[in-house]
């Protein structure tokens, strides 16, 4: 929801977002397609567009490609190559290979975790381009001494995604390509990481007085990269917009730049300035026409996609998660932290404790949570929930787990110094309190409840955090008993 | 051998067997091309560049291989000439321009991969026409190529370096690449045979592409069996170019001396219209060479092929705007120096490319145009359609097309140079076959009143192969003269 808009007027936006498969190789040729190697280590004349190399199709992106539009409903078709024309020096050929009138993937669905739904229009395939650097005067291209390109990036393969301009407010848009990550790293086409480019947004938003059904002039913010950047630049564009009409002004449909650091949109180029791609069929390559059985054999392929997972987490809740839950649970599934969730609830963990535990510890390093052992996992959860650790100690064993990827729980106590609260060490402890605090024992005898808490406290301070909640609980009714 | 021409003069496949047998060596077969190559050259410039160390080295290797036993390729020790736009690893390929001055590729072109494979040496890279745009090889940075009938003539072009070498004695074998007839006819005008293969059949990896969808490497040879037989060694599939078909090379050798007895042969109304009295003919007493050889040869008139050369220079420029655009100065060849990256692009393109090469991205970019692109690129897609249902109607009822390779005979130099159209006129009569992917050949067949020679031109089916060279091979038993050694 803007902020700032108020009810006068409604955003209308659409967004394309271009995602990098995650492939071997690059789209035309068998370059490795890495992030952060060495500058042009990674070409060849193809992807270097030298004189007389040819493109051939990579099948591992084609079936990634069919993998997304499965994922998003929409109809795979045979399709055809294009050239789009226009020169940049990050562009070897100084013509980009794309997908045109006739993309592989058209007319799909994504429903968001709120229930609303955004049509696809098309999801097709096309190559990266390299990236440029300017070099002096802080990297400001006007400025700059001279620019460096690196063409690793150039041919890495791409699916555009395009919406339908069917988001109505900046958090929807972001809700959407939260989900639509969610989607592609769930069908294995991408890594999701925004934060390395594998994900890049353009966002195509317009205003209109509320309740009116004509589409007002839009304008395209390009290259956004991070959740925040997105809201805060269709926020700040619509605001614009918003302010130029109430001025009396008009919108000019034009590409936009949003500066990070400034919190502003400004103008890239105008509608009269916008390349005329000279779009024609590329004679390099055939048509591509995937048969039935192609299809199904990558459909088959993918695993579950995050709304079902977050159905399947939900239903381990006897009378469903709670609001606080739900949020938990949907970052787990965009984490993609579910099956390491699973593997403690599938050990007997209650499901309440396993999401605590997921969502709150495990997801402060996602790498690290990903790369950890379930059987750990699972088994120091178990410690937990039958008390043979506290919370502070599982969390404590829960770090060290992190850092190495998995281990013992149980070894890795015993290396913390959990071992010494055994029962009989606790017993004493609780005793001491017990004496030391003579008109609180007479109270708590008597069933006054609030002396739990007052006791349970104070063997936590006595120990350092490192006694077992229900165990102290157990010793004081013990001791209680007549 | 001695460096007389006699010995240059000699079929590849003689030369390959010989050298394969041992009876001579690589190195004598190519000092005496070297030594044709040192006296001629200078009056023709054919070549861009000659490669004598880099040949004597492949040849001696060639030599060491059949001393020591192992086995050579069949064409051994056979000198080839390049169009200098197929790519030759480390070694200067300009496509004839000063916008690739000084770029070496880092590969080899496919061709050239399966042309060492075969044990041919590569003796130099042809001159042509700038990216093969042209019809007289007079649009090259480096000056024009003379024919070797009359230097006062043009080769033909835009492969007309590998013509006029392979008539010069340069070499037994050329490669060139035809895109609207840039083989056949300078193989006309140079009285060799040269051929474009069906569209796919040879891998265009490595050649730097004019106008990809009609883009085709293929053959010179003095004779049709040699022509055959390079076509053999450098055809079938390539996985590095999508567009090449699957299977092997075309079995062009498969049906030479089986005659054309019983044969369909369509005389081709469009393919003389236009054509000077002298080169009709000799066109039609091709034609009645092959009826008295058994075939039936009918009149046929196919309307279609009169609007394929409005369409091709529409098609070709536009696949050649898009083609030539990475010519930016950022990567390799020529940069002109500039405050910024656009105005570097600009400075180094305008200085880089001749006016041809200006003209037709112009012409391209036009015809690509928003608003424009339905009534020129969209219309000329309907009218290769078109020229392709119209051939499929006229092989129901023929085997094989005849008509003449260009309308004239080589014309003199310059004196088309100022005339774009008149010089787009050329290809007039070989365009069809590139707009339906079709092969067809060029075939020496007696000269016109000039003395100058005459090519005939077979068209056949995609996929002919073989019956378009038992075809040619018929019409160069029946030539009315010996064959003109220039």
């Amino acid at each position: 929801m803007s902020t700032t808009l108020g009810d006068d007027w409604e955003m209308v936006i659409g967004l394309e977002v271009h995602c990098e498969l995650l492939t071997a190789t690059k789209l035309f040729c068998g370059c490795r397609n890495a992030f952060g190697d060495e500058p042009n280590t990674n070409v060849c004349p193809v992807c270097l567009g030298l004189p007389g190399s040819l493109p051939v199709l990579n099948t591992g992106a084609v079936e990634r490609a069919m993998a997304i539009g499965t994922a998003l409903g929409c109809e795979i078709r045979p399709s055809s190559f294009h050239r789009k024309n226009y020169f940049y020096p990050d562009q070897p050929k100084d013509y980009q290979i794309s997908q045109y009138d006739e993309p592989i993937n058209t007319g799909g669905r994504l429903e968001l975790p709120d229930g609303s739904v955004v049509g696809i229009t098309r999801a097709h395939l096309e190559e990266d381009t390299g990236k440029t650097l300017h070099v002096g005067e802080g990297g400001r291209i006007h400025a700059a001494d001279h620019s460096l390109v690196d063409y690793n990036r150039a041919g890495v393969p791409l699916v555009e995604i395009v919406s339908e301009p069917e988001i109505r407010t900046a958090a929807q848009a972001r809700a959407y390509v939260a989900e639509l990550r969610a989607v592609l790293v769930a069908t294995g086409a991408s890594d999701g990481r925004m934060e390395e480019g594998s994900m890049r947004v353009d966002a195509n938003v317009s205003v209109r007085p509320a309740g009116n059904e004509v589409m007002g002039t839009r304008c395209e913010i390009k290259n956004l990269n991070s959740l925040r950047s997105l809201t805060r630049a269709i926020e700040y564009e619509a605001d614009r917009q918003v302010a130029l009409l109430d001025a009396g002004g008009t919108i000019d449909q034009e590409t936009r730049h949003w500066d990070e650091e400034a919190g502003r949109t400004s103008t890239m180029r105008s509608k009269e300035e916008a390349n005329d791609y000279r779009y024609f069929p590329e004679p390099d390559l055939v048509p591509l026409a995937p048969g039935a059985e192609w299809i199904e054999r990558v459909a088959a392929g993918i695993g579950p996609l995050p709304a079902e997972r977050r159905l399947a987490l939900a239903a381990l809740f006897d009378g469903g998660p709670t609001p606080a839950q739900r949020d938990q649970i949907l970052a787990v599934v965009d984490l993609g932290l579910d099956p390491l969730l699973r593997s403690a609830t599938d050990a007997g963990v209650p499901a309440t404790l396993a999401l605590a535990r997921t969502a709150n510890e495990v997801a402060t390093d996602t790498d690290a949570a990903l790369r950890l052992e379930r059987t750990s996992f699972a088994t120091l959860l178990g410690l937990e929930a039958n008390g043979t650790l506290s919370a502070t100690q599982t969390k404590a064993v829960l770090a060290v787990l992190l850092e190495r990827g998995g281990g013992d729980p149980g070894g890795i106590a015993a290396e913390l110094g959990f071992e010494s609260l055994s029962s009989g060490s606790l017993a004493a402890t609780v005793a001491d309190i017990v004496a030391a605090h003579p008109d609180e024992w007479a109270r708590f005898v008597e069933g006054d409840k609030k002396m739990t808490g007052f006791f349970v406290g104070a063997v936590m301070k006595a120990t350092g955090g490192n006694a077992n909640g229900k165990a102290v609980t157990a010793e004081l009714a013990r001791l209680a008993a007549p | 051998m001695s460096a007389d021409g006699r010995s240059a003069r000699r079929t590849a496949a003689d030369i390959a067997s010989a050298v394969a047998a041992g009876e001579e060596s690589a190195a004598a077969v190519l000092d005496a091309h070297l030594a044709v190559i040192e006296s001629r050259e200078p009056d023709l410039h054919a070549f861009v560049s000659v490669l004598g160390d880099e040949a004597r080295e492949r040849a001696a290797a060639i030599d060491r291989s059949v001393a020591a036993g192992e086995p050579v390729g069949p064409l051994a020790g056979v000198p080839v000439a390049l169009k200098d736009n197929l790519c030759t690893l480390g070694l200067a390929t300009t496509c004839s321009s000063k916008i690739l001055e000084g770029w070496r590729p880092p590969y080899d072109a496919t061709v050239v991969r399966r042309l060492a494979d075969a044990g041919a040496v590569i003796i130099g890279k042809t001159n042509m026409d700038e990216f093969a745009m042209g019809s007289s090889t007079e649009n090259s940075s480096s000056g024009p190529t003379r024919n070797p009938h009359d230097t006062a003539k043009v080769p033909g072009g835009s492969s007309g370096g590998s013509a006029a070498a392979v008539a010069a004695g340069f070499a037994p074998l050329g490669l060139g690449s035809d895109t609207g007839g840039s083989i056949r006819q300078p193989a006309a005008f140079c009285g060799v045979v040269g051929m474009k293969p069906t569209y796919g059949a040879v891998s265009r990896y490595g050649l730097v592409a004019f106008a990809s969808s009609l883009d085709q490497i293929g053959p010179f040879a003095t004779t049709v069996a040699d022509a055959a037989l390079l076509l053999e060694v450098i055809g079938g599939h390539d996985p590095a170019d999508s567009t090449s078909l699957d299977g092997p090379a075309p079995a062009a050798r498969s049906r030479l001396g089986e005659g054309v007895d019983g044969l369909r042969v369509g005389l081709c109304a469009q393919l003389l219209t236009g054509a000077a009295p002298d080169v009709a003919a000799r066109v039609h007493e091709a034609a009645e060479a092959l009826a008295v050889a058994g075939a039936r040869v009918e009149e046929v008139s196919i309307p279609e092929f009169d609007y394929g050369l409005s369409a091709y220079y529409l098609l070709a420029p536009a696949e050649a705007s898009s083609n030539l655009a990475r010519y930016d100065g950022v990567r390799y060849g020529l940069r002109v120096d500039a405050p910024d990256a656009a105005a570097m692009n600009r400075a180094t393109r305008t200085a880089g490319f001749g006016a041809e090469v200006k003209r037709r991205i112009m012409l391209g970019t036009y015809a690509l145009s928003a608003g424009y692109y339905d009534a020129y690129y969209g219309q000329a897609q309907r009218v290769r359609t078109l020229v392709v249902e119209a051939f499929a109607r006229a092989y129901a009822d023929h085997d094989v097309l005849l008509g003449a390779t260009a309308p004239t005979t080589a014309f003199a130099i310059g004196s088309k140079a100022d005339d774009p159209l008149a010089m787009y006129l050329s290809d007039l009569f070989t365009i069809p076959s590139n707009l339906a992917g079709h092969p067809a050949i060029s075939v020496p067949f007696g000269t016109g009143d000039d003395g100058l020679p005459v090519g005939v031109q077979v068209l056949a089916p995609a996929l002919a192969e073989p019956l378009l060279f038992a075809v040619a091979a018929a019409l160069e038993v029946a030539t009315p003269q010996e064959e003109t050694v220039p």
